[in-house]
């Protein structure tokens, strides 16, 4: 029986298809006839925003991608960064934000096998993986769902493909109710002279499918992921597609099997789009066509259409271009772990992509146009209005020592154990640093003293306030959380999640918060080398705060000399590096104004990136030169919240006294940029103060001392750490039901 | 002293394992694969953790009945030790060499935390370098590994000596009756244990509490090694 490939093309069906009449018309014009109902699918699938980045392709290209250490940036399925010794780090953050809203559990965990396999395809072993997730308010009815069956998903995939997840943020706010994001990052090693890409190269070479069957789970979900929801998007569940990690797992084993033979030219991961998109990637990246037999591709279910087997985005797959005398020798390595081998198609000289199916042509389309020629749009756009900043002596006072408690009770600073204990932080034998202080670290297999470190960071109330400050601080933030542990910031990869750019206002939001990143990547040093950009995460007209979230990699040379964020030993001074002459002074958009007083108002703290870059070069050398091992950013909550996190890390209390007179609520609640805490023996500080601060032209003064078991901050009352650990950790478990 | 590793589709802390056997014996573990039939001459087998098989049907289940198992029970048979450790102990209990099941933990969760475990018999070829009731640090990272058994069962497991490890100081992570965390045959040289004494060898994970275990079964030379 054969099967109907021929569906009538009306207005309904095209708009259906996410294409716009002028993209149509653009259609018609480049095939100069009616598209068939499987290349009206194609088309679909190549230029729906997910795929195509047309709103956000113009503002990304303004990012500084180059660099010393940079050997591949943004445009292939990962970015790669040399790390010295023949190794390279391969790293990319990606969101799965639509589906997981839809299916928490599925959507989730295939968004951790799709980065996993973006990382594995250019020819590395996955060896981090970190997760920043974006939930609604804690009471919407919805939330607590979608939290357990997103950190099962993620949990469920990753530890059964065998890499620690050393990092991550989860946070909580009503913008996100009916729009929770899922940003995935995964890193892995690789070496600088075996990276793989997806450019095919030679014309009559075979188009191998590898990995698991075809199935019709996925059909639309790029083209769904590419749209706003409204109340009817339980229909859309079966856009979401099913993960399986062991296929996965066999398939990264298969993979770098069969690199390490010499038989693999190009390679590139199915993802968004499956099979329509890997195979109009390598061959519009290596200037050839590619013709694919359809009959011959490996399927899950009877009858499939060409439309359906083009669009299915069934999971763990891969498409090659292999040597063919190396052929029989790849599909031994392929049938040993269990995993389809098929050849289904050949690279063409004429540019076309054209698929057959039941000896029908199905499709015959200029391959250009529908890769790397994408149609791309100059949205229009405001400037978004700044708020107002906080008047100076505007500052609602609350008793310190409650509203540090609160604090650290609260939806979104409390402990996230009960989220990273459902992942298996250990896995590999080289994690030195796990969730819970300011950076994941991995050590460098087969170096002595190497290490990796992992970040994942961005403040979206911030950039709800001005996106431009936020795109900085949210670069700002991730190069000082790799600072902190001692680790040289090299490149970052970025997730750029917003609303409808066909508004205005959010198109805004997206293009000032881009310069802003580029501004703070440029001055720190710190290139972007890959991203992924989620838009339309809006329901019923609401947009969720923007929230562009910054993967950063950084390498410690020396792992002996890394630094943590627990108090090490009682007596020693604690020394606020980077502080301002005025000390803490910024409340605009801090969490004290937010959780104790229910205000939103102000301006975000400004970043200044200079002070930035001298600051955290110098806790750097100071880590390096083994004269600090505890040190922590300031960030969310300010000085009290850092040093409760210190004090709770190691169950050494402080007393901070040297503060006392100033205004308290500033000085411990605001979130100026840019500080760190670190300690010091007390008998070391003069030496410290004459032959390291003194002509730096930094602020480093003392504060305050660690000892005892309680946090004294000033004049308020002492904390017993007892009391802060059991606020801190409580409110999760809490909340979940535990 | 020579030591095997068999190596499942699926199967994830291969690495960490041959690893360990590395560094504390002092030369790498032969691989064994799904299919082999014959395993050659080895005084120590390790089933290593992982998901075999995705774990689907049953944790281990799969992996119990692959021609690899039958070698390796008939080497045990022999007298040959054999370590299964999480994913491991769970292919050993399906495949009839320990007795007892391990259900889904009781929080129905997946979970990565360390825990203390205590030597509960210091005398076993697996455990002569730890002290008789030692507690050591171990990490565990499962989701299947609340061990249980009838009462005839667990009365002789306790009668006989075979629990070699429990979960102690009330950091039980699954359930497991009467805080069981390691059991072994009654010959004595088959172990399983869900804690991943592979990941706590060394300075870079942050203590070596596990090291006892590989130093017990890897003999004299093992302890030179790491004296030295």
């Amino acid at each position: 029986m054969t099967i109907s490939n021929t569906v009538k093309i009306t207005d309904e069906l095209i708009a259906a298809h996410g294409l716009k009449p002028d993209e149509y018309q653009r259609i018609l014009d480049l095939v100069g006839r009616e598209p068939t109902f499987t290349e009206l699918g194609i088309f679909s699938a190549m230029w729906n925003e997910h795929c195509s980045y047309k709103s956000s392709k113009k503002w990304l290209r303004t990012l500084p991608t180059k660099g010393e250490v940079v050997i591949q940036g943004p445009g292939e399925n990962a970015g790669v960064v040399d790390i010295g010794d023949g190794d390279c780090v391969v790293f990319k953050m990606e969101s799965h934000n639509h589906p997981s809203y839809i299916e928490p559990y599925q959507g989730a965990a295939t968004g951790v096998g799709g980065i996993l396999r973006d990382v594995f395809t250019m020819g590395a072993r996955p060896i981090a993986a970190m997760n920043a997730l974006r939930f609604g308010e804690p009471d919407h009815p919805k939330t607590r769902h979608l939290v357990s069956g997103v950190v099962s998903g993620i949990g469920g995939y990753g530890n059964a493909f065998g890499v620690p997840t050393v990092g991550g943020e989860v946070d909580f706010d009503a913008r996100y109710n009916g729009n929770i994001l899922v940003n995935a990052f995964a890193a892995g090693l690789a070496k600088t002279n075996a990276i793989f890409l997806s450019e095919a190269k030679g014309v009559g070479l075979p188009v191998v499918y590898l990995g698991a069957k075809t199935g019709r789970d996925g059909v639309g979900g790029a083209t769904m992921a590419s749209a706003e929801f409204d109340d009817k998007i339980d229909e859309k569940r079966p856009t979401v597609q099913v993960g399986d990690p062991f296929t996965e797992k066999c398939l990264l084993e298969a993979c770098l099997e069969l690199m390490a033979s010499g038989a693999v030219i190009a390679i590139q991961d199915m993802g968004a789009a499956g099979l329509t998109c890997s195979a109009v990637e390598m061959g519009a990246k290596g200037d050839l066509g590619i013709e694919l037999d359809l009959d011959t591709v490996p399927v899950r279910e009877e009858q499939m259409s060409a439309y359906e087997m083009m669009l299915s985005e069934s999971q763990e797959r891969m498409l090659m271009v292999l040597r063919p005398e190396k052929e029989e020798e790849a599909e031994a390595i392929f049938r040993k772990w269990g995993l389809d081998f098929a050849i289904v198609g050949k690279t063409t000289d004429d540019l076309r992509f054209r698929i057959l199916h039941q000896g029908e042509e199905v499709a015959n389309l200029p391959i250009k146009d529908l890769g790397d020629q994408a149609p791309e749009y100059d949205r229009p756009w405001i400037e978004p209005k700044k708020p107002a900043p906080l008047a100076k002596d505007d500052i609602p006072q609350a008793d310190v020592a409650d509203a540090l408690l609160k604090l650290l009770g609260s939806a979104n600073l409390s402990s996230r154990r009960w989220v990273w204990e459902q992942y298996d932080t250990l896995i590999q034998g080289n994690s030195l640093q796990i969730p819970g202080g300011d950076a994941g670290v991995v050590r460098v297999e087969g170096h002595a003293t190497k290490a990796l470190a992992f970040s994942s960071d961005v403040t979206p109330r911030y950039c709800e306030a001005d996106p431009y400050e936020g795109g900085k601080q949210a670069v700002a933030e991730c190069w000082r959380n790799l600072t902190a542990v001692g680790a040289l910031p090299l490149a970052a990869t970025d997730n750029l999640n917003f609303g409808n750019p066909e508004r205005p206002e959010i198109m805004g939001q997206l293009v000032k918060a881009i310069e802003g990143i580029g501004e703070a990547c440029r001055t720190l040093g710190f290139p972007i080398v890959s991203g992924n950009v989620s838009l339309y995460n809006e329901t019923n007209g609401q947009a969720i705060l923007p929230t562009p979230t910054i993967g950063g990699v950084g390498l410690i040379h020396d792992w002996s000399k890394m630094a943590r964020i627990g108090f090490a030993a009682e007596g020693e001074a604690i020394l606020l590096v980077g502080a301002p002459a005025e000390w803490g002074t910024h409340l605009g958009q801090s969490v004290y104004m937010r959780d104790i007083h229910g205000r939103t108002d102000g301006t975000p703290p400004p970043v200044d990136l200079a002070h930035e870059k001298k600051v955290g070069d110098f806790v750097r050398g100071l880590i390096a030169e083994g004269i600090v091992t505890v040190v922590h950013d300031l960030s969310d909550g300010g000085l009290a919240v850092a040093l409760a996190e210190m004090a709770m890390a190691s169950g050494i209390g402080a007393e901070v006294s040297q503060l006392n007179g100033l205004s308290p609520i500033p000085i411990f609640f605001g979130e100026d940029q840019g500080r760190y805490l670190v300690t010091i023996p007390r008998e070391r500080l003069e030496w410290f103060n004459a032959e390291r601060l003194k002509d730096s032209g930094i602020l480093a003064p003392q504060i305050g001392t660690t000892g005892g078991r309680e946090l004294k901050l000033g004049g308020a009352r002492a904390i017993p750490l007892a009391a802060m650990t059991e606020a801190h950790e409580s409110w999760f478990p809490r909340f979940m039901g535990d | 002293m020579k030591s095997a590793v068999v190596v499942l589709p699926g199967l994830n802390r291969d690495r960490d394992m041959i690893a360990a056997l590395t560094k504390i014996g002092g030369k790498p573990p032969l691989t064994i694969w799904q299919t082999d039939t014959e395993i050659p001459d080895v005084d120590l087998i390790v089933i290593p953790g992982g998901f075999s098989y995705g774990d689907y049907l049953r944790c281990g289940a799969i992996a119990a009945r692959m021609p690899v198992m039958r070698a390796v029970a008939e080497k045990a048979a022999k007298g040959v030790m054999v370590i299964g450790v999480c994913n491991g102990f769970q292919i050993l209990v399906e495949a009839g060499m320990l007795p007892g099941a391990l259900m889904r933990n009781a929080s129905l969760k997946f979970v990565c935390r360390e825990v203390k475990l205590q030597v509960a018999n210091a005398n076993t070829a697996f455990t002569r370098s730890y002290s008789a009731g030692q507690i050591i640090r171990c990490p565990v990272a499962h989701h299947d590994g609340n061990y249980f058994a009838d009462p005839e069962t667990l009365a002789r497991l306790e009668g006989e000596g075979q629990v070699v490890f429990r979960y102690a100081e009330g950091t039980n992570p699954n359930g497991s009756i009467n805080d069981i965390a390691g059991i072994m045959n009654e010959g004595g040289n088959v172990l399983g244990l869900m804690p991943h004494p592979e990941n706590l060898i060394e300075h870079a994970h942050g203590g070596s509490d596990g090291r006892g275990l590989f130093e017990s079964v890897l003999g004299e030379q093992s302890r030179i090694l790491t004296e030295a």
